[in-house]
């Protein structure tokens, strides 16, 4: 009996298995979804959650937030964030073109919206005397920033990867060179010399757009408008990426030499994708020119590049919602931030999630946070007895959270000397934090965890942009490190 | 004729502070084929000791110990100091992405950059800083034949570049570390069942390849330039064009690339337009590129799948 035991229950579990899979299904195909890596635990929650619901439930949330966020909200402020944002969704879908899908890696990319921008300050400001109809000026600027994508992307035919990195990088300086020495050119045939982009001063006066005999001379329109073309640019981009056309795309980007093998046609399709990521770039541009009213070329230099690329690659390169998701985060985080009361609770709970991930059990997590307020008693015991001078409370509280820590924290006088110190003690710590045992680790967690409260009162608090800067800079690299396919792309193995 | 010769002199200055940009660029992309893109920022950093340094020995007015060991003493504690800054950005930033995919170093490096200058800025505050050369080291010093001037610092740069150069090579070639570092640039793998110590190696060649950069910021600030968080950019973005002129990955290409690159910058300054000689000198590179892929020296690779 025993004997015929162990073939019976294969057969069974291979009558089961054949019967989940259905005549015709193939097993590797059938079993699909088990073979994608997931991590366990809260770290695969945002895959998790995000795989479970719908995509049309999320966009219709997400279009209906925005409605009613047009509709209803009357600050200006407010309302300049949300155009900000519709501008920076739309770069971020133009880089996830040619980044996401076709694997392009293109630095120069914030050029094309700096030419848009450019274009239609030229076209309708004072500057060199035009005042163009909309319209055409719109129409010119995605017709001329095409243009400029398809030139840009001949290189990509003959080189790969970084190199093609190096190029459009330099495409990208040349433009910001060129508009700063556009100021002051002297023809060989005119006596004297020619200003065309005004250099680093900027255009201003530029004219608002104008559609139907309607001036956008309000905020609003603006947000309107951005919010009816990301909406159009996302059913486009995503109904195109299911055509053959898309599928291509990422073919090249997984492996142009098999994709070229195939029949795909590698070099028509990477200047396709240069070329609608560069047109969307350039519109962007020109509504930007538009609604800002003046144009800088620091602007449209490295900083905001990487910005874009942060996004892209936050929210996952290649899915339209990750570039949604890393768009908001970018351009919506900094400016909540500027709010130092906002910007100080966000950092407790950003401490609190940390030290709990950290310390991953409930106890551990306990003994972190008994730790850091030992050591900030201690801390205030021991200089208040050797009495060195401090910063007058009402001078570094800001809100209620710094007036609730004043009680327990020790400000010095000199506070840009010591956060000073705190900021490179502090970056020494963490370096040594993750290469050594956990004993040590356990003693490190609250000073690091002290260190950085104190660090975040006394320094960044106060200096909100170098402080977003760096916290951009630092989550780059250990977003890169722990989740390279970012929050909501699908891990991918490369073959090399 | 005597503009000309002055023009190359300043040239050959200007391009041996890239050529030492570019080493660095050239050698970390032979070993590992990233681009480093917080190089320039290492650069940034250098320039910054060598400030301190000088400062912490007297500042330029009274100097404690006499001009010729300050600038000794400036130029070996940058370099140690951005070594050692190399090998920890390498730990953080590069070794756990060794086996990731292309883009991730790529995106991580931007990460450093952005880190170390708004460190920098945090640190230091938005001043530009100037180390104030010529009242210490006087302008009347240096020679001249046939109507070319070269003062004192440009001769020092000059002299201390190439020489520079000379031991890279020296290191590349004759060391032990330098050959292993041939080594695992021709082919990593058969190098690591050859029993090389690939960590060791690679550590070495951040260590001299930010110890470079960090020179190559010192030099900066003795021919007189800013010393500010965002002087890395453009030096460094010329430092990588001329890696990539001579062939990104051989080390004569970057010193030829460096040498060159200021020349023409300098001849285009001199010749052209002052406004315009940056346009210049990256439209050559592009230019470069696209003539020949792989650069003036470097060996043309093979896609392999």
């Amino acid at each position: 009996m025993s004997e015929n035991q162990v073939p019976e229950e294969i057969q069974e579990s291979a009558a089961t298995e054949a019967a989940k899979l259905g005549i015709g299904t193939d097993e590797w195909v059938a079993q699909h979804e088990e073979r994608i890596a997931r991590k366990k635990g809260i770290k695969g929650l945002p895959q998790l959650i995000n795989e479970s619901i719908p995509a049309w439930a999320r966009w219709g949330v997400l279009l209906l937030i925005s409605f009613a966020f047009g509709a209803f909200v009357d600050n200006q402020y407010l309302l300049r964030i949300g155009v900000n944002l519709g501008l920076f969704v739309m770069l971020s879908y133009g880089l996830n073109i040619v980044m996401g899908y076709a694997g392009l890696l293109d630095l120069g990319y914030v050029a094309f919206y700096g030419i848009g921008a450019y274009g239609y300050a030229l076209m309708s400001s004072e500057q060199i005397g035009h005042h163009w109809s909309t319209w055409l000026t719109v129409l010119i600027i995605i017709i001329g920033t095409a243009l400029l994508g398809y030139i840009v992307s001949l290189p990509s035919r003959r080189l790969f990867g970084d190199y093609l990195a190096i190029v459009t990088l330099f495409f990208g300086q040349v433009f910001v060179q060129l508009v700063l020495a556009s100021d002051n050119i002297t023809f060989p045939w005119a006596e004297d010399y020619v200003d065309i982009t005004a250099g680093a001063n900027g255009i201003p006066g530029i004219d608002p757009f104008s559609f139907f005999g309607h001036k956008f001379l309000n905020i609003r329109d603006y947000y309107w408008l951005l919010l009816v073309l990301v909406a159009l640019l996302t059913i486009a981009i995503s109904r195109v990426n299911r055509t053959r056309i898309g599928r291509a795309w990422r073919t090249i980007r997984e492996d142009a030499l098999a994709a070229e093998s195939m029949g795909v046609m590698v070099n028509r399709l990477k200047t396709m994708a240069f070329v609608t990521g560069a047109a969307i770039a350039g519109l962007a541009g020109a509504i930007f020119a538009a609604m800002q009213t003046a144009v800088f070329v620091s602007g449209f230099d490295m900083p905001l590049m990487t910005m874009i690329y942060a996004a892209v690659i936050l929210g996952g390169s290649g899915s339209l919602a990750g570039a949604v998701m890393g768009a908001i985060v970018m351009s919506v985080l900094p400016e909540v931030l500027r709010v130092t009361n906002y910007s100080e609770i966000l950092f407790l709970a950003v401490l609190v999630l940390t030290l709990a991930a950290v310390g991953k059990s409930v106890k551990r997590f306990t003994i972190n946070i008994v730790g850091i307020a030992l050591i900030g008693f201690l801390v205030k015991i021991l200089l208040g007895a050797a009495s060195i001078k401090t910063t007058p409370t009402k001078e570094w509280v800001v809100g209620p959270v710094s007036r609730a820590l004043s009680h327990w924290m020790y400000v010095p006088l000199d506070r840009v000397l010591w956060g000073n110190c705190a900021f490179v003690i502090l970056i020494v710590l963490i370096a040594y934090f993750t290469t050594t045992t956990p004993r040590i680790k356990s003693i490190l967690l609250p000073v690091i965890g002290y260190l950085g409260i104190f660090l975040w009162e006394v320094r960044l608090v106060t200096d909100v942009n170098t402080t977003r800067q760096l916290l951009i800079g630092a989550m780059l690299v250990v977003l890169m490190i722990t989740r390279p396919q970012g929050f909501l792309g699908k891990a991918r193995v490369e073959v090399l | 004729m005597s503009y000309l010769g002055q023009q190359l002199v300043n040239g050959l200055t200007l391009g041996g502070v890239y050529a030492l940009i570019a080493l660095g660029y050239t050698l970390v992309y032979g070993v590992l084929q990233i681009l480093n893109f917080a190089h320039g920022d290492v650069y940034m950093v250098g320039a910054f000791i060598g400030f301190f340094v000088m400062v912490g020995l007297g500042g330029p007015l009274k100097p404690s110990v006499p001009v010729a060991v300050m600038i000794l003493i400036m130029f070996l504690v940058a370099m140690l100091g951005t070594g050692l800054l190399g090998i920890v950005i390498e730990r953080f930033a590069y070794r756990p992405l060794r086996n990731s995919t292309r883009i991730a170093p790529l995106i991580s490096a931007l990460g450093v950059s952005i880190l170390l200058q708004n460190a920098a800025l945090l640190l230091f505050s938005a001043n530009i800083r100037s180390y104030d050369t010529s009242s210490y080291i006087s302008s009347t010093l240096g020679f001249s034949f046939a109507d070319i001037t070269i003062d004192g610092v440009r001769l020092f740069v000059l002299v201390l570049s190439i020489a520079l150069m000379f031991g890279l090579a020296r290191w590349v070639n004759g060391t032990q570390v330098g050959r292993a570092m041939r080594a695992i640039a021709y082919d990593r793998d058969a190098a690591v069942m050859m029993g090389i110590d690939v960590d060791k190696v690679i550590r070495w060649t951040f260590f001299v390849s930010a110890a470079l950069a960090g020179a190559a910021g010192v030099m900066n600030g003795l021919l007189l330039r800013g010393v500010s968080n965002g002087m890395g950019l453009v030096p460094g973005l010329k430092g990588f064009t001329a890696a990539v002129v001579g062939g990104i990955g051989s080390i004569p290409g970057a010193m030829l690339g460096g040498l060159l690159l200021g020349v023409v910058e300098s001849l285009a300054q001199g010749y052209l337009s002052t406004n315009f000689s940056d346009t210049i000198t990256f439209a050559l590179l592009i230019v470069v590129m696209l003539l020949k892929p792989n650069g003036l020296l470097g060996k043309r690779a093979i896609v392999k799948a």
